[in-house]
């Protein structure tokens, strides 16, 4: 390895004890990566077969960002359902088969299962077997599990993807395949790199449609863009693929070693490296900067949501000049993001899991100036006076590799710019009432 | 099984957090698996609430099944008794703790808690959100509401609103201040704002407002049986029905029904010239019953619309809207499924849609004007600024709200007047709908059809109706598009009842003068 600079200390914290406890797991279930799914697999359809709470929490979790007809929908579980007077193959078959036929667009159908039908153990593969026969070669059938009960936030996409490892046919060929959903533009950019330090074998999981032409085998290795792949991981090994190691693409220095790992496997010289990349690195170091000018000296506590956290917290320890005080992450897979913590400087606490009530005392014991959390908790943390930035956005936004790191660092940044531009409510003559927000008014408050 | 994309209503676990989140201390310990968190975002991030709800989740996963959920459960009680000390708890399963059948209200009752603990039964595949709210409330009332003496001077309970309400925050505020004008003091608003302590003297009260059906109707009932209250069935959503509503309330006081005008302001807007712009605009009404009904009767009488479709997505309230529906000459369309409202929209074609946020995006697409009248709740609904839709301030905010998608009446003038001008043309949309003016078609006007979003393509009349002659289909696009869907259909209409085969240019005029107002 001739490309990195600084080799990575082992003073990492790799090894320090995690910290796992027990509780409300206050995260998203795995059926939210359909949100992106979807979007990015532009003939595929997700039929979640789920209860009503499935269909309200994707259009919860998907606002009404994307109105119009989206590429996923729900079969409600009915009481027939359930009590077994109605065969629930056949009941899919039924609903799926009318979806084809509206939607001629499809060319994979992914059944999606949920918490009530893992329970009443619903066998979806048995039903994508069926429907694939039924439906190919036009569309191919296939089932995975975004269950809450299985699978958190983004392990969905993982199951996703792992379940389409099985599916790729057999290529004998040496290519690099990239693995993880990115939006276009970053993939592109990603793809361009590549082309540039010479590697052209390049494909991608999950491509943009179903024909493409993705095949794996002993000669294929493997890079992940996303650290939430466990499982996609172990489906690819089996297939005979080999995982190149590497901290993510997040900001400067993580693109750059994750290109390095890239380039080192393929036998990419010092100098091609260096021309391809310099120029994208000064540019991503100047753009990170300006958010550091704000970043810098700051503390971090970051709960639990995507597993994005460990290499986020690189980010921003080595490149922002932030100092973490807890790096929360659902799971923490050692083989995908262990190169990460190797960079990690010892000092926070490291937990994996989630009591949300011991973690929110942590939280407000600790006074971060920042806090990264879902949904459910930033409002009320801001409301008792912490800085927060809320966790999905991070899933939803282009983040990686160079010319994102500028905007990756300005997500955290813009919070604490946000609170130094608005003047405290008292400064301009009102009292602060935070328990004024959702109250009604005193009765002569509203009338004029 | 069924399909659905879209959903009006939430499973019935999520009324009963809508309760939970809009009482105070009250905390619910809700049996659920991981991911069914989501639902404290509805509250934090669409309602901008400043606290979580009051709600722990036992969040189990598939390890727990093998082992012991029930005792995940317990520990879970235990620990929101001992770190939220609430007065009062509930307790119940989501859709996927009703499979495991760990039955949570009979293992908390068992617990000991040095609280009232009321178990929650809510069918989470058969019933939705909305029912869940209105059990959920119905519960807590059986179990706390006892009779205890009547206050001195007359006082009402406001019953019905929630957290993530359509406007329920400020209709409080508002009906609080009209029933003050009637001479009537409020003793409790529940579930908004209410503690456990609080419900305990419900039956003070001399009767009950029920602000919203759907979601304290059980409860109102309860309480007329039990407490002895009767209480108002009248919404005081427009002018019509909040004048009733005080002549309702009156009733029940034995005082006289003063209203206080002065801020009144929608009849004289309706009244001005501007105004006549708004006559017979063709309108169809879809959302939760009660929005619906209120919504109907502000059209017709208060604003001088045609009601030309209605409907509501709460199968609760079918009956009523039904028989509305039928005293307004049309059919009512009861579904939860937004690709029949979809479709009937199309049908219709109204000029305006009062509906709810999913008829808000099929409005876009259809690009008909739409105004919110009704949960489901965007962010959007809960508006920084005073925006009740009940009583006197509801009437003028309904007024600016329906008006406001709609063009101006000079500025609908000047558009029919220059209906070829370059930049209004039919193509191009509302002026205020945010988007550039899109160019004419090259060949726009004379030869080929340039039809607004709404009109249909001028195929020959299906169902062996009669045909349009091309001078007259030329004619047609010369009406400005907002009005074109009406004279097509009328048109169709008169040929049809005449038995006409063909439609001319003089079948146009004749129709248009036939269905003159």
């Amino acid at each position: 390895m001739t490309h990195q600079s600084t080799l990575a200390a082992p003073a990492g914290c790799r090894d320090a004890p995690v910290l796992k406890q027990r509780g409300q797991h206050e995260v998203f279930c795995g059926l939210t990566g359909i949100i992106w799914l979807h979007r990015k697999m532009q003939d595929a359809f997700f039929l979640v077969v789920g209860s009503r709470t499935c269909a309200h929490l994707l259009q919860s979790a998907a606002g009404v960002m994307i109105f119009a007809e989206p590429r996923f929908g729900t079969a409600i579980l009915e009481e027939t359902d359930l009590a077994g007077l109605a065969d629930a193959q056949d009941e899919l078959e039924r609903e799926v088969d009318r979806l084809l036929a509206r939607r001629s667009d499809i060319r994979q159908l992914f059944l999606v299962g949920s918490c009530p039908s893992e329970v009443i153990k619903l066998d979806l593969s048995r039903a994508a077997e069926r429907l694939s026969a039924r439906h190919a070669p036009k569309v191919r059938v296939l089932n995975y599990s975004g269950s809450g009960i299985e699978t958190t936030f983004t392990e969905g996409e993982d199951a996703c993807l792992a379940a389409m490892v099985p599916a790729l046919p057999e290529t004998r060929d040496r290519q690099l395949m990239l693995v993880g959903a990115l939006p276009d533009v970053v993939e592109d950019q990603a793809l361009d790199l590549l082309e540039k330090l010479g590697i052209d074998r390049v494909t991608v999981l999950p491509a943009r449609t179903a024909n493409n032409g993705v095949a794996v085998g002993p000669e294929t290795v493997f890079a992940l863009t996303q650290p939430f792949l466990g499982a996609t991981h172990s489906a690819l090994e089996r297939r005979g693929a080999r995982h190149i190691p590497a901290p993510f693409p997040f900001g400067e220095e993580g693109t750059t070693r994750w290109l390095s790992a890239v380039a080192h496997e393929f036998g990419v010289d010092k100098e091609r490296f260096e021309s391809v990349t310099d120029a994208p690195r000064a540019r991503a170091r100047r753009a990170v900067a300006k958010a550091t000018e704000t970043l810098n000296g700051k503390s971090v506590f970051l709960f639990p949501d995507s597993q994005l956290e460990i290499p986020l917290a690189r980010f921003l320890t080595r490149e922002c000049g932030m100092t973490a005080v807890e790096i929360g992450a659902p799971y923490i897979h050692k083989s995908v993001v262990g190169p990460d913590m190797d960079l990690l400087s010892q000092g926070p606490t490291i937990s994996e899991g989630q009591d949300v009530d011991l973690q929110l005392d942590r939280c407000r014991a600790a006074q971060p100036d920042l806090t990264v959390c879902g949904l459910g908790l930033a409002n009320p943390l801001e409301a008792e006076g912490l800085a927060t930035k809320w966790a999905i956005e991070l899933v939803f936004t282009p983040v990686h590799f160079y010319e994102q790191a500028g905007d990756l660092a300005g997500l955290f940044s813009r919070p604490l710019h946000r609170r130094q531009l608005l003047k405290k409510s008292e400064e301009i003559g009102v009292p602060a009432t935070p328990g004024a927000i959702p109250d009604p008014a005193p009765t002569s408050g509203g009338r004029s | 099984m069924k399909l659905s994309v879209w959903t009006y209503e939430g499973p019935p676990h999520v009324g009963a957090l809508r309760v939970a989140t809009a009482m105070k201390g009250l905390h619910y310990v809700l049996h659920a698996p991981q991911g069914d968190t989501y639902a404290d975002l509805l509250f934090t991030m669409i309602e901008r609430r400043n606290h979580r709800p009051p709600v722990t989740y036992t969040t189990f996963q598939a390890r727990d099944l093998g082992s012991d959920t029930a005792n995940l459960f317990r520990t879970a009680c235990q620990e929101a008794h001992a770190r939220f000390q609430p007065e009062a708890m509930i307790v119940g399963a989501s859709c996927t703790a009703e499979l495991i059948q760990d039955d949570p209200g009979g293992m908390a009752e068992t617990m000991g808690l040095p609280i009232p603990v009321i178990p929650l039964e809510l069918p989470s595949y058969q019933r939705k959100e909305n029912f869940g709210a209105d059990e959920t409330f119905f519960q807590i009332v059986r179990a706390l509401a006892r009779p205890v003496a009547r206050t001195g001077p007359i006082t009402c309970n406001l019953i019905g609103p929630t957290a993530l309400g359509f406007r329920h925050r400020d209709d409080i505020t508002e009906v609080t201040a009209l029933l003050s004008d009637l001479g009537v003091e409020v003793n409790v608003t529940a579930p908004y704002g209410a503690t456990p302590g609080d419900l305990k003297r419900l039956g003070a009260a001399h009767f009950n407002v029920l602000m919203y059906p759907e979601t304290g109707e059980a409860a109102c009932r309860w309480m007329e049986r039990e407490l002895g209250q009767p209480f108002t069935r009248t919404i005081p959503i427009g002018v019509g029905a909040t004048r009733d509503f005080a002549a309702e309330v009156a009733k029940l006081t034995g005082h006289e029904a003063t209203l206080d005008t002065s801020r009144l302001r929608q009849p004289w807007y309706s009244a001005s010239v501007d105004s006549t712009y708004l006559t017979g605009k063709r309108v169809f009404i879809f959302g939760a019953g009660t929005q619906v009904a209120a919504a109907a009767r502000i059209a017709r009488d208060e604003m001088g619309f045609e009601v030309v479709g209605m409907g509501c997505y709460n199968r609760e309230m079918a009956r009523p809207i039904r028989a509305l529906a039928r005293d307004y000459g049309v059919e009512a369309l009861i579904s939860d499924d937004y690709l029949d409202v979809e479709a009937r929209i199309e049908e219709l074609a109204p000029e305006l849609i009062l509906g709810t946020q999913m008829e808000r995006h099929t409005a876009k697409r259809l690009g008909i004007p739409c105004a919110v009248i009704s949960a489901p709740v965007h962010v959007q609904d809960f508006p920084a600024r005073y925006s009740p839709q009940m009583g006197i301030e509801g009437a003028n905010v309904i007024f600016d709200t329906w008006v406001h998608p709609l063009v101006m009446g000079l500025e609908e003038h000047l558009l029919a007047m220059f209906r070829e001008d370059f930049e209004f043309h039919d193509a191009a949309g509302a002026s205020h709908h945010g988007h550039k003016a899109t160019p004419r078609p090259e060949s726009a006007g004379q030869t080929t059809p340039a039809f607004g979003p709404s009109d249909p393509e001028p195929a020959p009349a299906a169902d062996g109706a009669a045909t349009w002659l091309e001078e007259a289909e030329r004619e047609l696009r010369k009406v400005p598009f907002f009005v074109r869907g009406k004279a097509r259909r009328n048109t169709e209409t008169f040929a049809a009842e005449r038995g006409l085969s063909q439609i001319s240019i003089d079948t146009l005029y004749e129709a248009k003068s036939h269905y003159a107002r």
